[in-house]
């Protein structure tokens, strides 16, 4: 069985309480880093471990931090990004739920290494079962003097608060986040300035994203050196992978990073293969924003090598032939699938989480939508298709954050690699609009 | 002062000068196209995306390019940056493709339009614009409505630049109207219709750079080409009362402020020439104005440059012929 950083205690019962984190391990590493280390230390244990942002970027988190601006007589903050909303995503929820304790303890630290005083998380409006687990868990924390001023005796002071947002996907791009979490409309911001610069109340702010605030505990523990030993190249440490779709087993996993796609998929102690004993037909590894992979190149790259579960290896080919590691929601879909509409699906998720502000956007990802709506529906035509991709190049760099590249990849990705699927909607009218493509296919085989 | 080169030609400019006012510094064709951008209202820019320009080299110490298209406007210059804007074809696909973007629920009512002929979205169109349209879809709509009893909203027309809500903000004593909604369905809108009211509210429809607010007490009184430019002034409290005032005869159809060539209002006395709602709205007899004398207008739009008459010409030309 692999080793696990972050859920190795997961199934203790009564861990989300203070007293039996505790007695579990937890907490050491605010003892050693407030008494034993400079926040300079903590800093490069981090940058050592080559843990890089868990929210889906992959951005090195140790050169983030080293980023932030640390002008004289202005606060800084930490926040931690917990509008994990990204579709096929759940591994920040269960890391919630279950250890609350974890995330503040990464956040003591991580505050500490950054000089800031005042740390919110902000939270995504559905999960509001979670906000009271952390608030639960926060005032045990202050209760127990790991929160509040004087922590431990070290002279470090750190508030720590829970904000919820209003449940927008757009929220979780960074500097969206810091708008809503002022008080205002959930729109990105111009960059530059960056956060690390001017961020929430225009102080420089550094955001994380919940596991790469988590890792940062097992990093000061047995020190970046030990973290970076676990993984492949620049991918190291251990990455939580929520598996969803058509698998015998899915669910929230932790592997070391290197881990072979293919035994992930098939592996018993992982997700165990594809339910009801049907075909792989394709794969999104890293949520609903990367390309999705056709089967054949799920377990292999386009090169013949062993896919493996790192930033490298899912991002090898390019988006040509290759994916992203993303946010580590791993969609399988099986054979009895339709590419198209669960294309249009995530597209009208996209056209619905829009923010409005830039055009490219706003407009693109609503034409996209219906155009794929029609398709779908046995409305559409050949030019369709050209139009889509069109669209596409036509959205994709030219926005104002991510939001538009990631609902453009997925669509450009899915006409590469099933255009016979979408030709197929278009000359099989009738029946596209009464049957879905995938079954059909089958029954006619069978 | 930092040197940036704009489409082959070189200019020195301030420090924290935006790669769009380095390029207004220089003036003519260089100059990228703003729809949202307002010089006088910090805070605008960035969103409408027709200002993106081409980057061939970020510094003299980095000279790397920028690997997309930047916003011109909120961009600012490095010392030694290169920049293409005309030049480059990336550039031009692109504009085409925002201008694209912005039409597909824009109702191209310009014959009924009070914006026509000044409009900034039609100048846009004309000059990067497709000649048809890929859109089968139905346009989103919306139904006009009052917001203060001065001024008409039009949504459908809107592309959301958010300068209204800017001038709102920083020049009226509150905001009253604001960005609902999201995605495609985003509008600019007002809980309570008749709010808006307050003495500088009436600057909305100035910034507004297609015809999506309007001024109720000139809406479909005279296309703007049928009228003469006058420039006054008159003596008011509450603003400098420099004004252009919009005559057909010895009648006052409409009052602005004075605009410039990239339809933003001019500096009067060391500051912008804001005008009230009073001065707007109800000086509309001679005799309250004193006249200077004809304005000269920027012939900017399309109608007044006679393009259309050339282009017009052109295909003609073409026809004859037998081209395709």
């Amino acid at each position: 069985m692999a080793r696990k950083l972050l859920l190795e205690h997961d199934s203790v019962p009564g861990i989300e309480t203070f007293e039996v984190y505790k007695k579990h391990g937890g907490y050491r590493s605010v003892e050693k880093a407030l008494k034993k280390m400079s926040p300079q230390e903590v800093v490069e244990e981090v940058q050592k471990s080559g843990l890089r942002g868990r929210g889906g970027a992959g951005f090195p988190t140790g050169m983030k931090w080293s980023f932030l601006a640390k002008p004289e007589g202005v606060p800084r903050y930490l926040l931690c990004n917990a509008d994990e909303s990204e579709p096929g995503t759940f591994k920040d929820r269960y890391l919630m739920e279950k250890l609350p304790h974890l995330l503040i303890e990464g956040m003591i630290v991580s505050s500490y290494a950054l000089g800031a005083n005042l740390s919110y998380i902000y939270i995504r409006g559905e999960y509001m079962w979670i906000l009271d687990i952390l608030e639960k868990a926060i005032d045990e924390a202050y209760a127990k003097g790991y929160l509040g001023k004087n922590i431990l005796g070290s002279g470090y002071d750190l508030d720590l608060r829970v904000a919820p947002g209003g449940g927008a996907y757009i929220c979780g791009e960074e500097t969206a986040l810091i708008e809503s979490l002022e008080g205002k409309r959930g729109n990105p911001r111009m960059k530059p300035p960056f956060p690390a610069v001017k961020g929430l109340w225009g102080c420089p702010t550094v955001v994380n994203n919940v596991e790469t605030l988590m890792a940062v505990v097992p990093i000061v523990n047995d020190g970046g050196d030990e973290y970076a030993k676990i993984g492949i190249g620049k991918s190291t440490g251990t990455k939580l992978i929520s598996a969803g779709g058509n698998l015998v087993r899915p669910g929230v996993y932790e592997l070391e990073m290197g881990l072979s796609v293919e035994e992930f998929i098939y592996g018993d102690d992982w997700c165990r293969g594809i339910a009801n004993g049907k075909k792989l037909k394709a794969c999104v590894p890293g949520g609903s924003s990367v390309p999705i992979l056709p089967a054949h190149l799920v377990t292999k790259t386009a090169a013949g090598e062993t896919r493996l579960m790192t930033y490298e290896s899912l991002a090898d080919g390019g988006f040509a032939s290759g994916s992203m590691l993303g946010s580590g929601g791993f969609i399988i879909f099986d054979e009895d699938q339709c590419i198209v509409r669960n294309t249009w699906n995530f597209a009208r998720f996209y056209a619905h989480e829009s923010c409005g502000q830039c055009s490219p956007c706003r407009e693109g990802t609503g034409w996209m939508e219906k155009v794929l709506n029609r398709l779908e529906h046995g409305q559409g035509n050949l030019r369709d298709i050209e139009l889509l991709e069109e669209i596409n190049k036509k959205i994709e760099g030219n926005t104002i954050c991510p939001l538009g590249d990631a609902a453009a990849w997925p669509v450009a990705a899915a006409i590469r690699h099933f255009r016979e699927e979408f030709e197929w909607h278009v000359s099989h009218r009738e029946e596209s609009q009464t049957r879905n493509y995938g079954l059909l296919k089958e029954s006619l085989v069978g | 002062m930092v040197k940036v080169t704009i489409d082959d030609i070189q200019i020195e400019v301030e420090d924290g000068t935006s790669i769009l006012n380095a390029a207004r510094q220089i003036g003519g064709e260089v100059v990228p196209p703003a729809m949202c951008y307002y010089s006088k209202l910090p805070g605008t820019g960035g969103k409408c995306r027709t200002c993106l320009v081409e980057v061939a080299a970020g510094s003299e110490k980095d000279p790397r390019p920028m690997p997309k298209l930047v916003a011109s406007c909120s961009t600012p210059v490095q010392d030694g940056m290169i920049v293409k804007n005309k030049t480059s074809e990336k550039v031009h696909t692109n504009r085409g493709a925002v201008v694209e973007f912005l039409l597909i629920n824009h109702p191209l009512d310009c014959p009924v339009c009070d914006q026509a002929g000044e409009c900034h979205l039609q100048d846009l169109s004309f000059e990067n614009g497709g000649e048809g349209t890929r859109y089968e879809e139905e346009k989103r709509t919306f139904d006009p409505i009052d917001i203060g009893n001065k001024i008409k909203l039009h949504m459908n027309r809107c592309i959301l630049c958010y300068r209204c809500v800017h001038v709102a903000n920083q020049l009226t004593d509150k905001r009253v109207h604001g960005v609902l909604n999201r995605g495609e369905h985003t509008e600019i809108s007002t809980y309570i219709e008749a709010a808006v009211d307050n003495d500088f509210s009436g600057n909305m429809i100035d910034v507004c750079p297609v015809g999506a607010l309007t001024d109720k007490t000139f809406r479909f009184k005279s296309r703007v080409w049928f009228l003469k430019p006058m420039e006054a002034s008159c003596e008011c409290t509450k603003c400098s009362g420099k004004t252009v005032l919009w005559m057909f005869g010895n009648e006052i159809y409409r009052v602005t402020a004075r605009k410039d060539k990239y339809g933003e209002v001019e500096d009067q006395d060391g500051k912008a020439g804001w005008i009230c709602n009073d001065c707007r709205f109800e000086k509309k007899d001679p005799s309250k104005w004193n006249i200077i004398g004809p304005r000269t207008i920027n012939r900017h739009s399309v109608i007044s440059q006679g393009k259309y008459s050339a282009a017009r010409a052109n295909s003609q030309k073409k026809i004859e012929n037998g081209d395709k």
